[in-house]
């Protein structure tokens, strides 16, 4: 079973994790003052990239933190994990 | 007497189905994706429409994607009806489809039951008939005895964990041989003389203004007077290419069979709650599918702990398959959609069509929007049935829900 290294507690098990897709996603400054192609795109529409993708993950059946991690979605092969405050690293 | 030759006395090889062309340096459609849509789609084009300067391009071999690796169940049982019609549209075209292929598909009629295992499971399920009934879609509502006469191997038992209270039942539902389909179509479309070109993947498009002129290839540049996507779960791929924001996101869907065995199953069992949706094929192999991986993914592969969850399911729900081996699990890519519903129609290229967003289900409907699409490239204007379908309605919020009915969670 693939290995997913959280931030707080080290490597565990893909099952004790639940994904909550792209990552770096704020809410709108404005929310009143979007049109409804804007909110559209605030509430439907995420990357779907081939290859590095930055996006949340939750250990939930861990210490239930969340985190965010750049994973390759080809390989899924997780290249960097970091916390949700942080900017996204730059992955080699 | 002098030795003969090896294989001298083995019969001629047999007529190959297609032909492995040569891309030409243009066409007025070409077709991204040798799956079983883009195929149909050609088919269609060719038949209803007399549009055979098409080509077919496919990254990998033909029908080597999702028509490969679906479960081939056939259905129409949708809650909306935007959706009972076009996939009522489709099977009524599946019925035929042997005849108008001229090829045997393996289609059977064998029906399917939708398992409802909670009280809230049975009224969305009655509700589901009903409105399948207004909408002329055969549908009936069973018991759990009733239940048991339909499929005797199904646990109606009280005390499993997800006790079976009932099943929506379509009897027309059935299964097919997905690659007998995908040859089918196929073969059909190079007799019409459409280029079936495999090993041959998109990397950019030409534009001017609103128009795409071409597409870039591993295999040179070709132009063309319409595009229509159908890449499934590579649609996002080719989309960013173009710049188009389309709400899908591609997950791993895995599938698995078992060993062959004598003929237990006589239908096809899918239960929403369990995540686990059984029927045994022709051969003999028990073919079973689970829900999507979780996260997003292009790998072709799940985890492992998808498909022993999916196990477990099945062997409480059929004690009959404990002692079945695994044979052979695999994975595919399934482009998701936000309200489980496909996005076909207009892109933001006046002669770009979009097919994608068909999720989890998207076989059964491979004649349904392979007719459609035709229709729409044709007369460059939706066909009616797949208007709803737009990719505007994720605007406009008129969103066609079919969480319910989809039945793989996604």
């Amino acid at each position: 079973m693939q290995l997913i290294a959280c931030p707080w507690c080290g490597p565990r098990e893909e099952v004790e994790f639940s994904y909550g897709g792209q990552a770096h996603v704020p809410h709108p400054a404005a929310p009143a003052d979007l049109n409804d192609e804007e909110w559209a795109h605030y509430v439907f529409f995420r990357a779907n990239p081939k290859g590095r993708f930055a996006e949340r993950w939750n250990h939930s059946a861990g210490c239930r933190r969340w985190f965010n991690a750049v994973r390759d979605t080809a390989t899924y092969r997780f290249e960097a994990v970091y916390r949700l405050d942080d900017p996204r690293p730059v992955t080699p | 007497m002098s030795p003969r030759t090896p294989g001298a006395d083995l019969p001629e090889h047999p007529d190959l189905l297609w032909h492995d062309r040569e891309p030409k340096r243009s066409y007025d459609v070409v077709i991204v994706g040798g799956g079983g849509h883009g195929l149909a789609t050609a088919h269609y084009l060719a038949k209803d429409h007399g549009i055979t300067n098409v080509a077919v391009l496919e990254k990998g071999w033909l029908g080597g994607g999702n028509m490969a690796r679906n479960t081939t169940i056939i259905r129409s049982n949708y809650l909306w009806d935007e959706s009972s019609a076009i996939y009522e549209h489709s099977l009524k075209l599946w019925e035929g489809l042997e005849e108008d292929l001229g090829y045997p598909i393996l289609f059977s009629q064998r029906g399917v039951l939708n398992l409802a295992h909670t009280l809230q499971d049975v009224r969305d399920s009655v509700r589901r008939v009903e409105a399948n009934k207004l909408n002329g879609v055969d549908a009936e509502w069973l018991d759990p005895d009733e239940v048991r006469k339909v499929c005797p191997i199904v646990n109606t038992a009280g005390d499993i964990r997800y006790p079976v209270l009932g099943a929506t039942y379509q009897p027309r539902a059935g299964i097919a041989k997905h690659d007998y389909v995908a040859w089918g179509f196929a073969r059909r479309a190079d007799e019409a003389g459409i280029d079936l070109i495999q090993d041959c993947e998109v990397t950019g498009f030409t534009t001017d203004g609103d128009r795409v002129t071409g597409v870039r290839t591993t295999r040179g540049d070709i132009a063309t007077g319409s595009v229509a996507l159908c890449a499934a779960g590579h649609t996002s791929v080719l989309t960013d290419l173009l710049g188009i924001p389309v709400p899908v996101q591609s997950h791993p869907l895995q599938a698995l069979v078992s060993e062959l065995l004598e003929p237990v199953h006589p239908t096809v069992v899918m239960s929403n709650a369990v995540h686990v949706y059984v029927s045994q094929a022709h051969k003999g192999e028990l073919v079973m599918g689970a829900g999507v991986d979780s996260y997003n993914g292009y790998g072709q592969r799940g985890a492992f702990s998808i498909i022993e969850r999916q196990m477990a399911a099945a062997v409480e729900l059929f004690p009959v398959f404990a002692r079945a081996h695994l044979l052979r699990t695999w994975g595919g890519i399934v482009d998701t959609s936000p309200d489980a519903s496909p996005i076909v129609g207009r892109t933001p290229y006046e002669n770009v069509w979009l097919n994608c967003g068909w999720g989890t289900g998207g076989f059964k409907a491979t004649p349904g929007i392979g007719s459609t699409l035709a229709h729409t490239i044709a007369h460059g204007e939706p066909h009616p049935l797949v208007a709803p379908f737009t990719l505007e309605r994720f605007v406009t919020g008129a969103l066609v829900d079919e969480h319910g009915a989809a039945a793989v969670a996604h």
